[in-house]
């Protein structure tokens, strides 16, 4: 059979340059805005010393600490975790075909909960550090953080060995999630019911999501997972846009569904698991951003996907600098923020409708 | 490219749906598999390229075990519309680009974008081309995924009911379409079907499910009004009308 002879229309060529300038458009705002990002604190830094400080080319000692001690390892942190929590989200809710799939809907950030409390209850790693201010400290640090992230990983194994079971249908899925996150929940609150003032502390501190709290060597953990899961994720876009058109469709497309929807799940659970167990849970970004970006651009997760990513980078971006100014010289935590600013947009969306 | 079926079984848990089904299907040959509902026939379709596992039996393909293929080898080899198509907010001509998946190894082509402008041009699609199928009615759902399965450019092409959404214009155009792709391009059609009248009309070959296995098979001409009033039930004659045969009921349903 040779249909050889047709021509590439101007028409969806323009179609698809409109979503082309869409994702670059996006990728130019994100990147001003973590200009922004590295200029504006308690300490307001002028764009010029930014720049001139980012090139080594400043005199000053003290925008040479803050802006490579702290801004910008904060900014790309932000960067990359909403991009992360964003492509995972999108992943998920394409091939669960469930406009709800996000780490939380899946139990997966309740899972990294209850691994913290169980590090800080049983594992003993928070410590009463000085008595004269009540500050706490998580001693160590590493075994909260592995144990967040083995109990996130655990649970995803758990799904997508429930769903394996019978069949990996997205149902099976999401079900298992949710329910696996209600017993994880349930076992944070026996955990916290039973907890002294120092560890309630320490459980509640590391539920509250935090860029801040990334130094560079998390940075470069926490990068070198998300980008290697993100390109992953993007060299499957056209495995997961056939199955968006239904399991049998993707099999007539010769897409072993069952597997890339296993293989995506476990990419998504981990890159969830790395972020959360760094930088503590953040909410909404992995549901919000898949659906803000898709009303704009449509299902095509060929472009879907990288502009998920971009939106997500910038959501979490402008969250943290909100969380930054707002109560100045207080720095709130970012992930009160994530869903005070998606969520607004978010609803604005649904009730303006899409072009349907 | 041939396609043979041996002795094939399929059990969904302890249900047992289809059992020695037999029979095989050559180049420039629209086969149909006719039978009342629920009798197998999309179970049938379903396995002829995995989708379902039989337990027993061998689905060859020009001598080649499907059993041993990829997902991906098969779709170079069989395009598959289903009966349920699920939409989503793509373009038309992006869903029917999806045609080109498996032959596509890293990215889409401009002649991956020609062969899907052509099939349009051939479907007289252009009005859709860039309208999201979640805006489109169940019969252009249903010919934007027949010109999906015709741009996979395979050698055997698998469509369950691939006309119970469309109106009669377009039912004719389709099936009138697909007789000719596969006459020019000798390739092959199955397809399952309710309307006996179409089926009879374009189909080379019958096959007809009763009670998990196949009750009759042969060329339409060969399908007596017996064989049809056996398996669904119904008193019919068959008459021609200008050299086409038509079923016509006859009333006095008898017991199956």
């Amino acid at each position: 059979m040779h249909f050889d002879h047709g021509e590439i229309s101007a028409e969806y060529s323009g179609y698809i340059r409109k979503k082309n300038v869409f994702i670059l458009l996006a990728f130019i705002i994100l990147i001003l805005v973590m200009l922004i990002s590295i200029c504006l604190g308690s300490v307001q830094i002028g764009f010029v010393d930014v720049i001139k400080t980012l090139l080594k080319n400043t005199e000053s000692r003290q925008f040479d600490l803050i802006i490579w001690n702290i801004r910008l390892p904060q900014t790309l942190t932000a960067v990359v975790a909403g991009a992360g929590l964003a492509g995972a989200g999108a992943v998920m809710q394409s091939v669960l075909r469930n406009p709800l799939a996000s780490p939380f809907t899946l139990g997966i950030a309740h899972a990294a909960a209850f691994g913290a409390a169980f590090s800080v209850m049983i594992l003993g790693s928070a410590t009463l550090t000085s008595s004269l201010n009540d500050t706490f400290n998580i001693s160590n640090r590493m075994v909260t953080l592995l144990s967040a992230f083995c109990f996130s990983m655990a649970t995803a194994l758990l799904i997508t060995y429930i769903a394996k079971l019978k069949g990996s249908s997205p149902e099976i899925m999401v079900l298992t999630g949710v329910a696996l996150g209600s017993v994880f929940m349930a076992g944070t609150m026996f955990l916290q019911f039973f907890a002294d003032d120092v560890q309630l502390a320490a459980m509640v501190f590391w539920t509250f999501g935090d860029v801040a709290r990334a130094d560079w060597e998390d940075f470069w953990i926490i990068f070198v997972a998300i980008v290697c899961i993100l390109l992953y994720f993007l060299a499957n876009t056209k495995n997961y846009n056939s199955m968006d058109m239904g399991d049998e469709t993707a099999k007539g497309l010769g897409v072993n569904s069952d597997a890339v929807r296993l293989t995506a799940m476990m990419a998504s659970s981990c890159a969830t698991a790395v972020i959360i167990s760094f930088i503590g849970i953040i909410g909404f970004v992995g549901l919000v951003a898949p659906h803000i970006v898709r009303r704009v651009i449509g299902d095509d997760q060929r472009f879907l996907l990288p502009a998920t990513i971009i939106v997500g980078a910038l959501i979490l971006l402008v969250a943290d600098i909100v969380a930054r100014l707002i109560l100045l010289p207080h720095v709130l935590p970012v992930s009160i923020f994530t869903s005070f600013l998606g969520a607004p947009v978010f609803l604005y969306l649904i009730l303006k409708g899409n072009k349907k | 490219m041939i396609l043979k079926v041996n002795d094939l079984a399929f059990c969904y848990k302890s249900h047992e749906a289809l059992k020695n089904i037999n029979f095989s299907i050559h180049p420039g040959e629209i086969t149909v598999i006719l039978g009342p509902n629920g009798v197998g026939k999309t179970t049938l379709l379903k396995c002829l390229n995995s989708i379902l596992t039989p337990q027993k039996g061998t689905v060859m393909v020009s001598d080649q075990n499907i059993k041993e293929m990829t997902v991906k080898q098969i779709a170079r080899q069989i395009s598959y519309v289903g009966q349920r198509i699920d939409s989503s907010r793509i373009t038309a001509f992006d869903a029917i680009l999806m045609g080109r998946h498996p032959h596509i190894r890293f990215k889409t082509c401009d002649s991956d974008l020609k062969k899907v402008d052509a099939i349009i041009k051939k479907l007289n699609l252009s009005h859709l081309c860039l309208k999201y199928l979640d805006q489109m009615s169940g019969g252009e759902l249903q010919k934007v995924s027949i010109a999906r399965a015709l741009v996979q450019q395979t050698g055997i092409l698998l469509l369950d009911e691939p006309t119970s959404s469309l109106d009669l214009k377009n039912q004719i155009h389709i099936l009138e379409l697909i007789k000719n792709i596969v006459i020019e391009h000798q390739i092959s059609a199955v397809m399952t079907m309710h309307d006996l009248n179409a089926a009879l009309r374009y189909a080379d070959k019958c096959l007809l499910l009763k009670d998990k296995i196949i009750y009759g098979a042969g060329l339409v001409k060969d399908i007596s009004s017996k064989t049809v009033q056996d398996v669904y039930g119904v008193n019919v004659d068959i008459v021609y009308y200008k050299g086409f045969p038509i079923v016509v009921p006859i009333g006095n349903e008898k017991a199956a």
